[in-house]
């Protein structure tokens, strides 16, 4: 099991660094590094300052060197003008210390860079934002989970009768819903003071405000209450509902047709136990792996529900930096999002291997 | 005049679709009839599911095949004074135009009704073709992966997952922008993407017919002749009948969805190919002394097509969700574009006052992808059923 471990984290390392060498690349191609010269230092520089620019900022160096510098193992790049100020990639970091120039000053020293859209430190700016996340995450399985594993277990208790009929079509309906379309249908539907659910609601006397649900999430950041996170947690949810339901429909099924089921129906125990007691731990084996590899595809579907519903979260940063080209800023988002692609893959396969007695590991 | 009712614009609608009816009755009463000797697309007309949703993507189909008898007004054209109006508008000075707008006005005045069913030809030019360059790549690669096995399988296996572990949208944000498309990645990625279903159709052809030469070369220098001109139309944009093209921003679309399709593909071949291989007919034909490209592609290929085909349509239905994401981002996609996923985006401002523009094709996209994947669910059921 240790030899498993030692492997699996080396063969993510070596993944990570293959897949940031990647996103570092793609970000900083000379395009990309000559829009930032120009948002940095005015719009209307020349070919030859733009270069001079790159030069003095350390950006002309091959690609992976400064990668390398980017990650904190090759002592970033100084420069010294005429008049002897010393500047570097780690003088701005060590507050314009001079002295630091030529260290070493990357990830691994913990110094993430600057974000140009936020002007703020990158890994402050991510600090923040990825709280906000979690929190979207937290309720987005609390409400996904229990629901998913409900309606397939529900489904597949009885393999063609008409409630796994109605309940997997409930879930194949989900699955064709992707997020910025269940966003659209929700916010026209639920958050809309005009038109849907709300005005009618409001005459009924129902509700008190003007509308049942809010189509802008922002207030959730000082305090979460139903009416704001409700949607985009919906949002996220009901996309990967669906997967998970019929992957433990599927499960489920096969569980129900083995032997053991069989006896114990023969000995008299009541369905609900053999359903409770001697089919679940079996048929959730699969749906485990496939939540924990579903949370890699949550974040398309945060990254759509931030954007839709202006919730500041990781997701939004993401896109906010990939739209002003803020390369610090995007590649430190880049970094997270691969580390926690890697992580879940890797605790779904030691789950797999912990919940499932056949499969030993040596 | 007065607006049209919500009766009145379902009726119009219906007719305005007359096209389609009369394509879905043909298709539906030919295949019922001669369903028998249909194989299993015959099957499909006996399972409920399957049939509702073929019947669901056929109108889909049809209604992008015909969509410039079905739409009312120029997709692009603006009328003065339509500017976000309900369903069921009528023009304010019609002239020689159609009275009205049957599903309203977005934000720039443009018809709702007419851009949702152009919005359809776009999404269906790209889906289809964009999952089947995929499996083609997924099972160029996941064949000799699974079959061969080792270092080979391994390294295959470790760029798939690398592939993987990029989530979607990141690559998207990196992949389709602006700056990249004036790069020499898109072509030189499109260059390599579509080198393999090329070579997969030469290999497939090759390894049957290398016993009869005549006939080899006569379809292989089809193939590659074929092959090579579509090639340079749509990797170089250089075709000079212009038969074959695609603008830099589609193909840079095309590649980074095929690209995100392609390692799953990859993976279901690969483990399809290993459960497979140690059956009896391969092991017969390794013993007749059979290439191992024939009996990967005319012996392994043929015998796992059921999973491959209903993954094929689930597939279809994912990459149109992909290029729905890619438009609602703005990725790669001009403004004026009628597709679903840029509609979206530009109604999403005004969601909650003009919820239509935005609700048309949402739903729209909904239902298509819904098809499919009722389709896919038809096609597992009658499949498992022999």
């Amino acid at each position: 099991m240790l030899l498993f471990l030692l492997r699996r984290i080396g063969l993510m390392i070596i993944t990570a660094l293959c897949l940031t060498l990647v996103v570092f690349y793609l970000t900083n191609l000379p395009a990309k590094l000559e829009t930032l010269a120009k948002t940095q230092a005015g719009s209307r520089m020349t070919d030859a300052e733009v270069d001079n620019w790159l030069d003095r900022n350390g950006y002309n160096a091959p690609v992976l060197v400064r990668y390398g510098e980017w990650l904190g193992v090759i002592p970033g790049w100084t420069r010294s003008t005429e008049d002897g100020t010393v500047t570097g990639r780690c003088v701005g970091f060590a507050d314009d210390n001079p002295e630091a120039a030529g260290d070493r000053c990357g990830l691994l020293q913990g110094q993430w860079g600057f974000s140009t859209r936020f002007s703020n430190d990158v890994s402050d700016v991510l600090s923040a934002r990825l709280g906000a996340t979690g929190l979207l995450m937290l309720w987005v399985l609390i409400v996904m989970v229990p629901m998913a594993l409900l309606l397939g277990i529900l489904a597949g208790m009885r393999e063609g009768s008409r409630t796994d009929r109605s309940l997997s079509t409930v879930a194949i309906v989900t699955t064709a819903t992707p997020e910025y379309v269940s966003g659209v249908v929700f916010i026209a539907l639920l958050a809309s003071s005009g038109i849907g659910l709300s005005p009618f609601l409001v005459n009924l006397g129902v509700i008190e405000g003007p509308v049942l649900f809010q189509g802008n999430a922002r207030s959730a950041l000082e305090s979460i209450t139903f009416s704001n996170f409700t949607l985009p947690v919906m949002t996220v949810a009901l996309y990967g509902m669906g997967y998970i339901a019929r992957i433990t429909r599927a499960s489920m099924t096969e569980v129900m047709t083995q032997q053991y089921i069989r006896t114990a129906r023969l000995k008299g125990v009541s369905f609900g136990k053999i359903v409770v007691k001697h089919a679940l731990r079996n048929a959730l084996i699969a749906p485990f792996t496939v939540i924990m590899l579903q949370i890699p595809w949550l974040l398309n579907g945060v990254v759509i529900s931030e954007v839709l519903f202006s919730y500041p979260g990781f997701g939004w940063t993401l896109y906010e930096a990939a739209v002003n080209n803020d390369i610090e800023l995007l590649l430190a988002s880049s970094v997270v999002a691969v580390v926690v692609v890697l992580i879940t893959q890797l605790i779904s396969d030691i789950g797999y291997v912990y919940l499932n007695p056949r499969i030993r590991i040596s | 005049m007065e607006p049209l009712s919500g009766l009145e614009i379902v009726a119009r609608i219906l007719q305005q679709l007359l096209p389609v009816w009369v394509a879905l009755v043909l298709t539906f009463g030919l295949s019922i009839r001669f369903k028998r000797r249909l194989g299993l697309y015959g099957k499909l007309f006996d399972s409920n599911v399957g049939m509702i949703g073929f019947g669901i993507v056929m109108f889909w189909l049809f209604t992008a095949l015909f969509a410039d008898l079905i739409i009312t007004h120029d997709p692009l054209g603006q009328v003065s004074r339509m500017r976000n109006k309900f369903p069921g508008e009528p023009l304010p000075r019609p002239d020689d135009l159609y009275a009205y707008y049957l599903l309203g006005g977005d934000s720039l005045a443009r018809d709702v009704f007419s851009r949702v069913v152009m919005g359809a030809r776009e999404v269906l030019r790209i889906a289809p073709f964009a999952a089947m360059i995929s499996f083609m790549i997924g099972i160029t690669l996941g064949l000799p992966a699974g079959y061969f096995s080792g270092k080979l399988d391994t390294g295959l296996t470790f760029l798939a997952n690398l592939v993987l572990a990029f989530p979607v949208i990141l690559l998207f944000f990196l992949l389709v922008a602006p700056e990249i498309q004036n790069t020499l990645i898109p072509v030189s990625m499109a260059g390599i993407l579509f080198l393999v279903p090329i070579l997969f159709v030469t290999v497939l052809l090759n390894s049957r017919f290398y016993t009869q030469p005549s006939k080899r070369n006569l379809y292989v220098g089809v193939v590659l002749a074929v092959g090579a001109w579509a090639y340079i139309g749509l990797v170089f944009d250089a075709d000079p009948t212009g038969i074959w093209s695609m603008s830099p921003n589609l193909l840079n679309v095309f590649v980074a969805v095929v690209f995100v399709n392609a390692p799953t593909v990859f993976r279901i071949v690969r483990g399809i190919t290993l459960d497979i291989k140690t059956r009896d007919y391969v092991a017969a034909a390794q013993t007749r002394g059979e290439g191992a490209w024939y009996i990967m592609l005319w012996e392994i290929l043929p015998n796992a097509r059921g999973p491959l085909i209903v993954d094929f349509c689930l597939r279809i239905g994912y990459t149109t969700i992909l290029l729905g994401t890619l438009g609602f981002f703005g990725l790669g996609v001009s403004p004026e574009s009628p597709d679903w996923g840029s509609t979206i985006n530009a109604g999403r401002r005004l969601l909650t006052i003009y919820p239509h523009p935005a609700l048309v094709p949402a739903l729209s996209l909904m239902s298509l992808v819904l098809g499919l994947n009722l389709l896919a669910d038809g096609l597992r059921e009658e499949s498992l059923k022999d």
